[in-house]
């Protein structure tokens, strides 16, 4: 998912909670990005600085990245996303829709494309701190 | 909580109209119809997206004739331009390589592709929808708010038990369905408007059979010529369901 477009989605949700919760301003909120997503941290976190108004204006953005994790659902072997072992084309794929993994990477021990992204995908909205 | 989904409503928000096509099973021929809907509605002066929903078998890029899509970055995707239409598939990231997903996978994809995708101020979002009833289906029910299905059907008596199983569930959830067509006639004697209208669904209407079709996949002048797509211009123009109107 593109950066921007990331970001205009944490600072929607991000708003909608805060409405919800009837808080006045908002001074911190806590996100979890999966590696996966491969997401360029300076672009987001200006992207998120550029986009924020309103109840988000006064906000700290605390970005935790996930590291991403696959267990083979075949033979059970688990391993670590290494960016590095894809070609440029790929990633940039992998990067918009995380899961072209499926079409780009397989067990290294027993081959299957049938295994499961434990952990480092997508994103999430972990914590929202405010003043009502 | 997922941030995509408070996204989704405002990446829609351009779109006038948002039509499913969609079966209870495979083979009936949804992504031809699709394909050829967002061509002829293009002809008519629409504003028009096609998005293939079909992750694991996509295959309008190759009705369309198109094996290298490359859409636009800017603060999300821009669908590419291909015949006037702003289309989208998973096969512009998955290339040609298989892409085996399971049901959480798909709905993440799914999610992922509705969150990021900018389709601007369109007419008419056709969707190809992947066979039968299970996540993506269920994943535009709940994410696309003013989704219209248009189902289609063979003569085949199997083909429309899965039909009567899809339009249940749509009833259910009052989802509007613009009716039934069937497609892939062979003979003369069908049972597929009667029992259509024991659905209380509105049957628009027969294509028949064509055996050269396959010679004008990948080529949309030579598709557009075909009687196939010459029926469907005049079932969309005949029923009258394919109108935007002026607000």
């Amino acid at each position: 998912m593109h950066e921007w477009a990331l970001a205009e989605a944490v600072i929607s949700s991000a708003t909608q909670i805060a409405e919800k919760e009837g808080l006045k301003a908002v001074k911190e909120v806590k996100i979890r990005i999966g590696e996966l997503q491969q997401v360029e941290l300076d672009i987001f976190e200006f992207a998120l600085s550029q986009l924020k108004t309103g109840i988000l204006q006064e906000a700290r953005f605390v970005i935790e990245t996930v590291r991403a994790r696959f267990r083979c659902r075949v033979c059970s072997y688990e391993w670590f996303f290494e960016r590095n072992r894809l070609t440029g084309d790929s990633a940039e794929a992998i990067h918009f829709i995380p899961e072209a993994i499926y079409a780009f990477i397989k067990c290294p021990r027993c081959n299957s494309p049938d295994f499961e992204v434990q952990e480092g995908r997508g994103i999430w909205l972990e914590s929202i701190i405010g003043v009502r | 909580m997922d941030p995509r989904l408070s996204i989704i409503d405002e990446r829609l928000k351009g779109i006038k109209r948002i039509i499913a096509i969609s079966s209870g099973k495979g083979g009936v021929g949804k992504s031809l119809i699709a394909s050829t809907l967002a061509l002829l509605l293009v002809r008519k002066g629409f504003r028009v997206g096609l998005l293939d929903l079909d992750f694991t078998s996509p295959s309008t890029h190759v009705i369309l004739g198109v094996m290298n899509i490359y859409p636009k970055e800017d603060k999300g995707i821009i669908p590419a331009d291909v015949y006037g239409i702003r289309y989208m598939s998973i096969v512009a990231y998955s290339r040609d390589e298989t892409l085996p997903l399971r049901g959480a996978d798909l709905s993440n994809a799914l999610i992922e592709l509705f969150a990021v995708t900018r389709w601007g101020d369109i007419d008419f979002l056709v969707i190809d929808m992947p066979p039968g009833i299970s996540d993506a289906t269920l994943d535009v029910l709940r994410l696309v708010k003013k989704i219209e299905f248009l189902i289609v059907t063979t003569s085949s008596v199997l083909a429309f038990e899965t039909v009567k199983k899809l339009a249940k569930l749509l009833v259910e959830l009052k989802i509007p369905i613009l009716g039934v067509i069937e497609n892939m006639r062979l003979g003369e004697e069908s049972a597929i408007s009667r029992l259509t209208a024991n659905l209380g669904l509105r049957f628009l209407g027969t294509i028949p059979f064509e055996v050269d079709i396959e010679n004008a996949l990948g080529n949309i002048d030579a598709l557009l010529r075909t009687g196939f797509a010459k029926r469907l211009d005049e079932i969309i123009s005949g029923c009258g369901l394919f109108k935007i109107l002026k607000s």
